[in-house]
This record gives structure tokens, sequence and C-alpha cells, in this order.
């Protein structure tokens, strides 16, 4: 048999029938759904009379809109929320989970967060699965092997429809990271520097998958991070094999299979890793040894830097359209060509969403954290836990603590100020050190000037005033 | 949804790479639960800062020739809706980003793929000129200028018919039902409870 990748392998485990024109159907195994690529969906079906083909397959969980500020008042009484469209598209979620008796998750719920932190951590994403969300960052799932991608609101109304849907294969391409991460260095500088490598358009048409030493190295909650940021290359989704961190990860987890389902299942993804002499259609070779924290300079996320080097001249790009582009993000950004990033004063701290608000990240920010205080020249810094569980996991560590008594405000669980729908947001012209994965123009709100970090160097932002890097303090 | 053909007018050239679905529909826009009226809101950003989206010389314009990489970032169908709400039937730029050009589609949006060469020709001219997108011979025309593309044809097929792609889809849910008899993925119950 002719050696496949790990895509072809779920791929062709999946095709339910091939059309002539190249096309085919392709069965989702799960889907997740928020509040807000999803009341047109449920709209068009209810217009044309159809149900959701499998509510069991189906998870919804409100993320985008809700406050993360505290929801019930000292009694315990939920708290409205106070904005009214907000207000509406959770409602619309929740009146349309329960009409069409989906799996829900209410906002309140201890299981509630962003989806992407909630189907993995629910055991709802498995390996070998194909996973959809209307959401562009649901790459993250393919961390436990799973083939997933973001669709659009059409498409959502078609997978609840039919489960299925019409795509084209993608393009494979390999991104192999050998050597170890350097001290200090992690998973989120990582996918910046593989962003700053093969560029936000570098993945066009592809699915990556990640390999190598480094990536196999990589805790879960690390492989979440890198695969979560593979649409920010351009690719239709990203993957990791699963292997034993992954059965570690999900073994136990309340969606998971059990008991007999369990092994039966492991023996099948221990078949799924890309066999040798299989081919990729590009592969791009990194060197984890030579990769340093990394900070965004720019508004696009394939403008990067190592925090000890400087902002580039826009003149120094080949590329004339990339000229104009950097120059008009140095605009939007304030910054000046030459300006050492370690001199970048910062007035915002955002630790939280998809990419980077697991335990882990919250341990890694914690302890740069310790007992530093948060520097005078921050306004805000806030700590927004990816889920209920993250949330209650920390408190049990005591890391709420460690950031509250650092001057952080620790948050209710949703996507804040990662696109501040809710009213978390970065003022007009001030400037944020955030884990989050956008830092395009007015992500953070309007006029907001983003830098994309670690947690870890999030939380040497904090207590320094300014980017900084995370390995002079940890020294 | 209704079919499309031929797209013919005038032409706003934006010509702007890597115009994100942030750009194009800002998230302050999302909070709706129906498809339409966000065209007031389309470019916000863009036009905030001054730009050829409000010159009149191409108001009410139904094709929008944008760079490299339109439509990057997020997965929200917004963007097809406010851009078509604003009037805008076609885009004619050298690459999309997948998920864009999957929700063009959907919603009959015609985005058609050219070179940059392509579109540099297209980019400079009167704006009083016309150009048309015409399905049925795949060309892009302006005066003596005509440039060939390409369009999967099931969604050529979809654009020109108007076609509800649910209900094709559901003529294969006896082959859908067999996949679900033995996918690999579904042959456990899945466990329904949360972790509180
Ligand atoms: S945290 Fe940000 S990127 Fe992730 S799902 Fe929420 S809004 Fe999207």
């Amino acid at each position: 048999m002719t050696p496949r990748t790990l895509y072809e392998k779920i791929w062709d485990t999946h095709v339910v029938a091939r059309q002539g024109d190249g096309t085919c159907l392709i069965y989702i195994d799960r889907h997740l759904v928020h509040e807000v690529t999803s009341p047109q969906a449920f709209e068009g079906l209810r217009a044309a009379g159809r149900r959701v083909r499998r509510p069991d397959l189906t998870l919804a969980v409100p993320d985008h809109n809700v406050p993360t500020t505290r929801r019930t008042d000292a009694a315990g009484n939920r708290l409205p929320i106070t904005d009214p469209a907000s207000a509406a598209q959770l409602a619309a979620l929740d009146a349309n989970a329960r009409d069409f008796g989906v799996r829900y998750i209410p906002d309140g719920a201890a299981a509630q967060g962003i989806v992407h932190v909630v189907g993995p951590e629910q055991g709802f994403t498995l390996p070998g699965t194909t996973v959809v969300c209307g959401d562009s960052h649901t790459a993250a799932h393919g961390a436990l092997g799973a083939l997933a991608f973001g669709i659009g609101t059409s498409e959502v109304e078609h997978v609840l429809a039919t489960q299925t849907l019409r795509l084209t294969p993608a393009k494979t391409m390999e991104v192999r990271v050998d050597g170890a991460l350097g001290f200090g260095v992690s998973a989120k500088d990582l996918i910046l520097a593989i962003i700053g490598t093969i560029g936000a358009a570098g993945g066009n048409g592809h699915v990556i998958e990640y390999r190598g030493e480094a990536i196999r190295a990589l805790s879960m909650e690390g492989r979440l991070t890198v695969a979560n940021m593979s649409i920010e290359a351009g690719a239709r989704s990203g993957l990791i094999a699963p292997d034993e961190t992954t059965f570690a990860y999900l073994k136990g987890r309340p969606m998971a299979p059990t008991g007999a389902d369990w092994d039966k299942m492991v023996a099948w993804w221990q078949t799924l890793a890309t066999d040798e002499g299989a081919c990729f259609d590009k592969s791009v070779m990194i060197d984890a040894s030579t990769i340093a924290p990394t900070v965004t300079w720019g508004t696009s996320p394939e403008d990067t830097a190592p925090i000890d080097g400087v902002i580039p001249d826009p003149d120094s790009f080949d590329d004339p359209a990339k000229r104009v582009a950097a120059a008009q993000s140095l605009a939007y950004m304030g910054l000046s060509a030459g300006t050492r990033m370690a001199d970048v004063a910062i007035e915002h701290v955002f630790i939280g969403s998809c990419t980077n608000s697991r335990i882990e990240d919250l341990r890694a920010a914690a302890a740069v954290v310790g007992t530093r205080h948060i520097h005078a020249g921050i306004k805000q810094a806030l700590v927004v836990p990816g889920s209920g569980l993250v949330k209650r996991q920390a408190e049990a560590e005591g890391l709420d603590r460690i950031f509250i008594d650092a001057g952080f405000e620790w948050r209710e669980p949703g996507c804040s100020m990662c696109l501040s729908m809710n009213p978390d947001r970065v003022p007009p012209g001030e400037r944020c050190a955030s884990t989050s994965n956008r830092n395009f123009q007015g992500r953070q709100g309007p006029g907001a000037r983003t830098h994309l970090v670690s947690p870890a160097m999030a939380a040497a932002a904090a207590v320094s005033g300014r980017l900084t890097d995370v390995r002079e303090l940890m020294a | 949804m209704s079919g499309v053909t031929r797209i013919t007018g005038r032409a706003c050239p934006l010509g702007l790479a890597n115009v994100d679905t942030d750009m194009i529909i800002a998230a302050d826009h999302l909070k709706t639960t129906v498809r339409t009226g966000l065209g007031q809101y389309a470019f916000e950003g863009l036009r905030a800062a001054g730009s050829v989206l409000d010159d009149p010389a191409y108001a009410g314009a139904p094709i929008l020739i944008a760079g490299a990489n339109f439509g990057c970032g997020s997965s929200r169908e917004h963007a097809v809706w406010a851009m078509m709400d604003r009037g805008f039937s076609a885009v004619i730029a050298p690459g999309y980003s997948d998920i864009f050009a999957g929700n063009a589609f959907k919603n009959g949006l015609v985005a058609v793929e050219l070179p940059q060469a392509a579109i540099d020709q297209l980019m400079v001219g009167a704006p009083d000129s016309e150009i048309m997108v015409d399905l049925d011979s795949m060309t892009v025309k302006r005066g003596n200028l005509s440039f060939d593309f390409t369009l999967d044809p099931f969604r050529r097929q979809c654009l020109i018919e108007g076609l509800d792609e649910i209900a094709i889809t559901l003529r294969d849910d006896p082959a859908i039902a067999a996949y679900e008899a033995k996918a690999p993925a579904l042959g456990w119950s899945m466990g329904s409870a949360f972790a509180v």
C-alpha cells in the first residue's frame, strides 16, 4: 500500500461519497457550536423545516460574548448581561441548543469555556476524528490528531443538516522542528517563529503536519497552542500525530471512550501516524534551538522578531507589497524601525484566549510573576482562564492568589480581550502584550496595538512595564 | 439563492493585500442574529482612514478589486454578508483565504482569482469603464483587456443555477447513513456527562 500521511489517512476514513468533480462528501464526527456564528444557521434550518441530523455529535457552548466579570451577585443569582446585542446572541444559542436538542454547556455551568479549550478538555475531540466549528481557530483540535477546521455559517448549517461537508482535498505540508527548545522558550514562541518563517499565507491550501523531536516533546497544552495558530499561517488546519502524550491526556475525560472501547480506539489511533516514506507537497525544517522568546511588532502574525532583536526597516523586505504593509503596520503600531523590541513600553497585559489559557499557560505565567507586582505603568492586566475547569484547577493550586496579589484581575472564562466582543478591550492607541493569536488592526478594540507573546513573556511584560526577555527574570 | 451568470459594472480598485476579515467587518458588528443590514459597517476602519471605497466615482460598484490573500483571518461569514449588503457581487483578487472563498461561494458572491499582473492592469484605468465578470466564458473583460479564470465546476454550476447545496447533499442521504453504520470514530457511544 502506498505510504500515506496522517492527513490522508483521516481523509480516506471519512469519505462518504466521491463526486465526479474531485470533491468529496466528508463525514463530520464532532461539531462545536458557539453563539456568534450559529444563529443564522439555526434560522436556516427552521426556515427549511430541517432538523439537526446528529445532535449527539454536536456540542454548543457560549464563549465569545460572555462577560468575564463576576456573573453572579453576592446571593448567587445570575447577573443580567448588559449589552443587549450580546444578550440576544446568548439567548439565541440557549433557545437553539434546547429546541434542536444538541449537547449544551450553558453559560454558568462549571465546564463552560472557550470552545477550543472545552472540546479537548471534555474528551469531545478525539484522534482520527473530523472536527469543525464556525471559528477559524478550530485547527487547535489538530493537536490531538483530529482533522479540525474552521467553517463559515452556511457550512455550519450544512453540517447541522447533513453531518457532512463537501470538500476538496488539501495539499500537505510538513513543518519539522528538530532539536530542543531553549530555556524560557515555549510552544507559543515556536509557533510565532514558524509563522514568521513561512509567512501569514505560507500554508494556504495546505494542512500542516507538525513533526520532529521538538513537537513530540511538547505537552498537550503546548501542542494545542501550536496547532491553534495554523490558521495564522494561512493553513486549512494543523495536525500532530497522536501518541502516548495524547492518550494520557484523554484517558478518563468525560466524553472519551472507556474500557474495551478505549483499548479499541487506542489501537486504531496508533495506526494513524504518517507512514515512513509518505510524501508531503511541501516541507519546512526548523531548528528549535535557534528560537528565542518571540514577539510581534506589526499587524500580521508573520511580523515576528526575537525579543533580543529590533524592529525591522520596512525597506529591508524584498517584496514591495510587504514593504508597504510593514510601513503601514509600524504607523498603526506607533513604532519605528530600529527600536529594540525590549524597549517597547506596554500598558495592558492579556493572558487568555484559546491559544494560551490552559492550566499550563497559567502556571508558566504565575511562575514568572512569583512575588513580583505589576509595573506602575500597567493600566490593566487580565488573566482569563479558558474554562471554568481551568479556573477551578488554578484556584486549587493558588495561582489566582499569585495573580491577584501582583495586581492582575482574575476573571471568569471566555474569549474576552482576544477579540473584544465583550466589554474587555484595549483603548485606542494603547499597547497590549497579549497571549492571543491575532494582532490585526483593531482586533483588541478600535485602534488597539497588540504584541503577541507567550504567557511567560506576558507576565514578564506585566512586571516590567515593557516587552522583556523572560529569560532575564528567570535567571 | 438566485443564480448569476454575468456581473457587469464599475470595479472599485482597492488593490490592498491581506485584507483580513476584521477589516471587512469588525467584531463589534458580529452580534447579530440575522444576515442582513451589515453593509453600512463594511470596511469601516479602511473608510475611516480615507479610502477609494468612498470615492463617489465607485459608488454602487458591484465589483471589488483587491490584493493577495483577501479575506484572511476569521471564519466570519459576516464578512461576505457585509460586502454583499454593500452592493458587491464579485471580487477579483490574486488569492483568497480558503474559508472566505467557501463563504463567498455559499452566498453567491463570485470570487475570481486572477494573477497579480492582471490585477495590476485592472487597477489602472478610468473609473467609468465597466468590467464584466462572465461565468459562461470564464473571463474578466474590460475594453480590449480579457483574462481567463478557472472555477471549480461544482461551484460554477451552483453559482449559475443558484442551487441550495444542502438539498444537493441530502440526495446522498443513503450514503451518509451507510457511512454512519461503519464509521470508526462513531463505533462507541460518547459519554454524556460533563465534568462539573
Ligand atoms: S479566544 Fe479568540 S481566537 Fe479563540 S475562539 Fe475566542 S475569539 Fe476566537
